[in-house]
This record gives C-alpha cells, structure tokens and sequence, in this order.
C-alpha cells in the first residue's frame, strides 16, 4: 500500500468517525447499506476514467452515456420487449464501441481527448433528450425482472450487489493495472508516450484500450443506474457523474498528467466522496451546499498532499528538514 | 587594451562525483572577443552558468566594475549587461521578431488599458536589425526565419538590453558558410563598437578568426591562453585534448563480416528530394557524422520505425524489410539509442529495472502477469555486466548521471538480442569514464556480431570510435572515409559539401 493510498484512508476514518459522533445514524445498518450501493454504482465507472486519466488522457462523457444507453436500455426492454440479458449485453457492446470511437479519434485523429469526450457529452446528451422527445423514460406500470433486478439491486446479508459488482471488478483491474503487461503499458504510455513507443509499446493501441474498457464500465453502470433510478430523465440522469469520476481518480492519486495511480486509490477516493455526500445529509448541511462541501474537500485534500510531497514526505514535514537538494541535470 | 570590466577569479565549482571547474580565472575587457574552447565536459557550460547567475561557484570570486561578489544572479548578469545567446534559440516562434525582442517587458500604451505598443516596439527592434545587417522586418514572424536569422534576433535581443558582453555558444554549429562569414563579421562590428564578446566553438578555425584572445579549458582546468600569433588551430588542439586523437580507438578482433543492414536510396520526410545509401556490416562500427540537421536522426527514426518510409529500401542481411512501427523494428533485432534519452530513452520516474524490461515486458511474465522478480534479477545482471552505479535496480532512472542513465537504455537493449543498434550521440552529456566504458561496451557489441551504425557530431568520438565513417550533408550522404583517410579536415570538408583534398 502507497503512503498515499494510507492518508486517504486515514481521512475516510476521520470523516467517518467525526459523522458517526456528531450522528449515530450514520452507522445505522440501513445508511451504510445504501452507502455501499452508491460506491458500488459511481466506483464501477470511475475505475474505468481512472485507467484513462492514467493513459494521460481524459473522459468527460460517461453521464451523458449513462443518459443514451439507459434511454435505450429501457426502449430494450419495455418497447421491444427484448430478453433482459441480451438487452444488457447490448448496452454494455454499445458502452464498448463509444469507447472504442473516442479512442480511435483521439489516437488516430489526433484530437485531443478533452475535445473528444467533451463534444460526446454534448452529442450523446443530445440524442437520449430527442429520443425520448425529453420524456421521461420508465418501464411500465407494473412490470419486473425480477432476475435482472436481484443482481443489479438486490442484496446479499445486507451488502448491495452494485458494491459486489464494484469490488470485483475493482481486484481485477487492480491486478490488470498493478501486476499485468497490458497494466504496465498503461502507466509507460502515460508517462512518456514518445518513450514508451521508443520501447516499441504500440501505444495508440494501448490508449484505445483505456478508452474501450472505460465505455464497457460505463455500459455496466449504466445498467445498474437505469434499475436503482427505474426511471430516466434524459436531460438530467447522470448530469455531473463524469465529474465524480474524476474527483475520485485525483483524490485517489491519479495525475491528470498521466502516469501516476492505483487501483486502491481510486476506490478509496470513490468511498470518500461518497462518505462526504452522506456527511452532507446526514449533518442536515443543506443540499444546495452538496458540490461546495465536496470541492473544498477535493482542493484541500489535493493541497495537502501537494505541501506534504514537497517537504519530502510526512515525516521530514514533521521533522521541519530541509529539502535534498535535487541533482543537477547537466554537468560540465 | 582597457581594463576589464568583469573578472572571475579562482572560480571552482563541483557536482557530485565531478569537479566540473577548478580554478579557474577569466577577464573580459570592453571590445573584446574570447574565444572559449574546449572538448564536450569540459567546463566551458558550467562557466558560462556561473557567468550568467544559473550556477554558483563553491569557490572564487567575480569582480564586475571593481566590485566583488561571490556569486552571480540571473538580475545582476543581466544589470551587468551580460547577454547570452545559447545553442538552443529561446524564441517564441508564435510571435515576431520585435515580440521576441521584447518579450517580458513590452513597451505599453497609455493608462488605463496599457495595452502593448507594438509600433513602438517595432520602432525600437528595427534600428538593432539595421546595424546587423538583418534580412527581415521586426514584424516577420520568427516561425518564418531559418536558424541563421533567428539567431541574428536573439542577438538583436542581447544588444537591446545594452549588452556589454555577448556569449555565444556553438553559434555556427548549424550556419552554412555564407551565414558563418556573417556572423563573424557581425562580431567584429559589435567589437568595433566596444561591445565584448565571448565565443564559444568547436569550430576552431572560426576563432582562429574571430578571437582575441582564445582561453582552452581541459577537465575543469584552463589548461592555457593563446593571444594574437599564437591563437593557431594545431597549438589550440594540442591544449583541448592533450593527447593523440587515436587513443581511443579500440580496434576490431576480425574484419566485418557480411552486409547486416543496407540502405538503398532511402527516403525521409525531412529532405524528400534526397536519397541515402549506406551499409553496415556485421561487426563494424559505422560512424555517421554530419552538421545538425543534415538528417541522420531522421535515416535512424525511419529504419527504426519512428517515421514514414517515404522511398527506397531498406535490406536485412539482404532481404528486403518494411518497418512500420518500432515494434517491428525491434522484433527484427534493431535498436535504436536516441539521441534525447530523457524525452525518447527512458521513463525517468520509473525505476532502472523496470526500465530495463519494458521493450521485452512478456518474457518476464507468465499469463500476461509480470514477475517482478525476473524483472530485478535481470536488472541486477545487466548493473553488474555494464557497471551501472546505483545501490539498487529499484532507484528511478532519473536519479542517475548522464552516463549511467545511458548504460540503462543500453541494458534494455542487451536483454535482448541485438543485431543492429543505432547510437544517437551515444555520449552526449555523458562524463569522460563512462564514456570511455561506453565505447568499449559498443566494441565488444561489435566484436560480437552485432552492426553498429553511431551517429554523432562529437569530432573526437566519430574519429576515434568509428572503423568506418560515412558523412552526410543536406539529407545526402556526402562521402564514405575509411580509417586510412580519417582526419577531422576530411570530415568537415565532406560535412559542408566541399570536395576532398
């Protein structure tokens, strides 16, 4: 574990701790159930723009996905009345190829990934409000998947399965990302693209890959979100997510530089956010306060493991040294 | 000749594991020219630091007008009228040229907008390119300016500030003659006008011309000052290196063998109308000497699969090949040391071993997952056989020196099986030992079988490595030397396109 990753932790505990005794309620079985769910819902796609922002790229567009492919998902299965796995297979394909294109225009394009996931948030709102002629979409008065609706809503002695679903896919990916070849193309393409190709990494490749298994998360999270919300407003569902996603890749240590993150730092960052929304309620903070409790947090946050890491770590910030004096770049 | 106005006196200075100046002492007097020589390492950089305020001195002082101090700052070279003029032109090429000349301290308009005054600006630059004789208007865009004129601005900028003491590092590295004859004649006219100038050169004839008074430093040391007669290019040589060019040389167990990589009317992009052939054999060492920017890089990124192949052929042991991408390239056993190893040669804050396995990532793994295990061994193996000094394979390539950076980007290749390697400049920025462990490295690469195709402009290095040397001129490759006909007079000639004696 990266001293990073334990300070975010520690702060977790912290922020727990201080809502638990200001409001029991906050340790209420049924508050950190529903808790868990929401890590599990917004911790499946922020994975995904974790890997992304790793790669030194950018993904601005999930929400504006979450609103397209829930429209549709529902259209799947109340309209055509289509089998609720293969309608999820199909959402979660369609997830795959909007990856795939934001890849391929960033990679083979040239564009700039900011540019490109920027305007499919536009596009791909756009589309799911003029779908529905902005409506909203639901699934008719009485009608259940109960299969569908088990593994997506369902719990397990009191654990939510979207939180099931978030953990697992987070220890795959973490050894994917930590221990595996593809996972160590990732962190060399976002240090140093021009090196990494020196290296012979096809790095266009590799990025494409970050932007395909991020719209796969967003395909699935889609799903999940479309059963929790069981109803969809194409022009506000999912309005801010990709933001979520990526305050929790930052507090969770990845750069937007590329290069730098863990897989344990981007669930952590994920259950902190939430843990700081539920503070928000549960500390009766008004709503409206809901963005700016979380920015300052975010800001804070960031600038203290910024001050931190420049006083050479905790224990030289505690013990007032000075900094090592760098070595020099070029002699003679 | 007057008084000086600036004097470093004693100056020493040193980085860890190098003393990089040792005592030494340097005057300049208004309407001087000095020329400042010395092999690469040397110490003429870390001078002009110290000069310039970037660096301060662990010992001596600097006098300016009399007064003493201990070290410089970058406000007081500047207050002191000491203007710099690198190797490496700092312009904003998005902006013109009286933009450029200015840039920091524009002149304004009226309050309370103070919004630039670019007439004025352009008003004030247009003088300073008349007196250098400048082709160009102070409203050209300085994207549109070939690397002679743009120097002509950062020399424009310096005389701006008042400058009373020019530096100009390497300027006619990449002049062609006409623009060299220029320059020169730009110097003595800032001489004339009491303006001193401190030129520093590999080319030793131009400051036979140029020059003064010519100070040679050697490891750190001045080893000597040359005035007036004196200043001769053999009497300069003969200070810079103190000793035979050719000891270097370390010669090859067998002769060549066969044809390991040809080139046959190869094409880039950077001079699409040229075409190139060349050939390196099995276990020869090829020099590929040439100007900055006559396209060496650009023959080794297209046989290493960085750039298009534009036209021609490129022949493996005789069997025609297309490279597309470097993975190809190295599949192939062709590697490729670059040029700029901290932008292209390694992930800096990554560590050395894993630094190491990048290019070869699956066979340290089992099912796609890594064994770091494997990693550090090998690492550890390659630290030991190439003399990488660090305390451990876990340190991050960053944190070492030039040369054992460059050993780490060796040990990824050696990992492998090499048949080619392609050396940008293999020894820049790289201290004198480890350079000299570095071409013993590429001898016993050679001796073994593999071709080696060394690219660099480091006179002393091609002339002493090389079994062979081809140079190249404006995208072409301008002749072919072998050791009976190595001089540095040949290389040059052959460099700017003159026919050989």
């Amino acid at each position: 574990m990266l001293k990073k990753d334990l300070g975010l932790l520690i702060l977790i505990l912290v922020v727990s701790a201080t809502v638990a005794f200001i409001n029991p309620r906050f340790l209420l079985p049924i508050n950190l159930s529903n808790t868990m769910n929401l890590i599990g819902l917004y911790g499946i796609f922020s994975i995904g723009v974790g890997l992304v922002i790793i790669t030194g790229g950018i993904e601005l567009s999930v929400g504006s996905m979450f609103a397209l492919l829930g429209v549709i998902f529902v259209d799947l299965l109340s309209t055509y009345e289509i089998n609720w796995a293969l309608a999820s297979l199909i959402i979660v394909i369609a997830g795959l190829i909007l990856g795939a294109l934001h890849g391929f225009l960033v990679t083979r394009m040239g564009l700039q990934p900011f540019i490109v996931t920027l305007c499919g948030l536009l596009i791909y709102r756009g589309i799911a409000r003029f779908y529905t002629e902005d409506a909203t979409a639901g699934f008719p008065f009485g009608v259940t998947y109960p299969a569908l609706q088990w593994l997506t809503t369902g719990r397990t002695l009191g654990i939510p399965h979207s939180f099931v679903a978030f953990i697992i896919i987070a220890v795959v990916m973490g050894i994917v990302l930590h221990r595996s070849v593809f996972g160590r193309y990732l962190f060399a393409v976002g240090k140093n693209e021009e090196a990494a190709r020196y290296s012979g990494i096809r790095t266009k490749r590799v990025i494409s890959s970050a932007y395909i298994i991020c719209g796969g998360l967003a395909g699935l999270a889609a799903l999940f979100l479309t059963l929790y919300t069981r109803s969809i407003s194409p022009a506000t569902h999912g309005n801010f997510y990709e933001l979520y996603a990526i305050a929790a890749a930052v507090l969770g240590g990845c750069s937007l530089r590329g290069g730098e993150g863990s897989m344990l730092g981007i669930v952590l960052g994920t259950i902190l956010l939430q843990v700081l929304q539920n503070l928000v309620n549960l500390l009766g903070i008004p709503s409206s306060l809901n963005f700016a409790v979380i920015g300052a947090v975010i800001l804070f946050g960031v600038l203290a493991d910024q001050q931190i890491a420049r006083y050479g770590g905790i224990t030289q910030f505690f013990r007032r040294k000075t900094v090592p004096q760098a070595m020099p770049e070029k002699q003679g | 000749m007057a008084d000086p106005f600036l004097e470093l006196i004693d100056i020493s200075k040193s980085y860890p594991g190098v003393i990089a100046l040792k005592g030494v002492t340097l005057s300049v007097a208004p309407g001087e020219v000095i020329g400042l020589v010395g092999e690469n390492g040397a110490g003429k950089s870390t001078l002009m630091r110290i000069l310039g305020g970037v660096a301060a001195p662990d010992h001596g002082v600097l006098r300016i007008d009399g007064a003493e101090r201990a070290a410089m700052t970058i406000d007081a070279a500047g207050k002191a009228g000491i203007a710099f003029v690198h190797q490496e032109l700092n312009l904003f090429d998005n902006l013109d040229v009286a933009a450029n000349v200015f840039i920091g301290r524009e002149p304004r308009k009226a309050p309370p907008l103070r919004l630039l005054d670019t007439e004025a600006m352009r008003q004030r630059t247009a003088p300073l390119l008349k007196k250098l004789g400048a082709d160009f208007t102070p409203a050209s865009p300085v994207a549109d300016l070939s690397l002679a004129q743009r120097q002509l601005v950062e020399i424009a900028k310096a005389l701006s500030f008042d400058a009373r003491l020019v530096i100009l590092d390497e300027p006619t590295s990449s002049l062609t003659v006409t623009e060299t004859n220029r320059l020169l004649k730009i110097i003595a006219d800032l001489k004339a006008t009491g303006v001193s100038v401190i030129f520093i050169s590999h080319r030793l004839q131009e400051v036979e011309r140029c020059a003064d008074r010519v100070i040679v430093l050697r490891d750190g040391r001045k080893v000597g000052e040359l005035t007036g007669a004196e200043i001769q290019h053999e009497a300069m040589i003969r200070l810079m290196i103190g000793r035979d060019l050719k000891s270097l040389y370390i010669p090859p167990k067998a002769p060549p063998g066969a044809e390991a990589l040809a080139l046959s009317d190869l094409r880039t992009s950077a001079f699409p109308d040229k075409t190139v052939d060349l050939t390196v054999r099995e276990g020869e060492i090829l020099g590929l000497a040439g100007l900055v920017g006559s396209g060496r890089t650009e023959v080794a990124r297209v046989v290493f699969g960085i750039d298009k192949q534009t036209g021609g052929e490129i022949r493996l042991k005789g069997e025609p090949v297309r490279i597309a991408e470097p993975r190809e390239a190295i599949a192939r056993g062709i590697f490729l040391v670059p040029e700029d190893r901290k932008q292209f040669g390694l992930l800096l804050d990554v560590s050395i071993s894993q630094n190491i396995s990048l290019p070869d990532l699956a066979s340290y793994a089992k099912a796609w997952l890594i064994k770091p295990a494997q990693e550090d061994a090998n690492a550890e193996r390659q630290k030991r056989s190439l003399n990488i000094k660090t305390p451990n394979v876990g340190v991050l390539a960053g944190a070492l020196s030039g040369g054992n950076q460059q050993k780490v980007v060796l040990a990824k290749w050696l990992s492998m099986k090499p048949r080619i390697i392609i050396f940008d400049e293999p020894t820049r920025g790289v201290d004198v030992g480890a350079k000299q462990e570095i071409y013993e490295l590429m001898r016993a690469l050679s001796d073994s079988g593999v071709a080696i195709l060394m690219i660099s402009s480091d006179m002393e290095e091609v002339i002493g490595v090389s079994d062979r040397i081809a140079v190249m001129h404006e995208g072409r490759i301008s002749g072919l030397l072998e050791r009976s006909r190595f001089s540095e007079d040949n290389v040059l000639r052959l460099a700017v396109g003159r026919p050989l004696n």
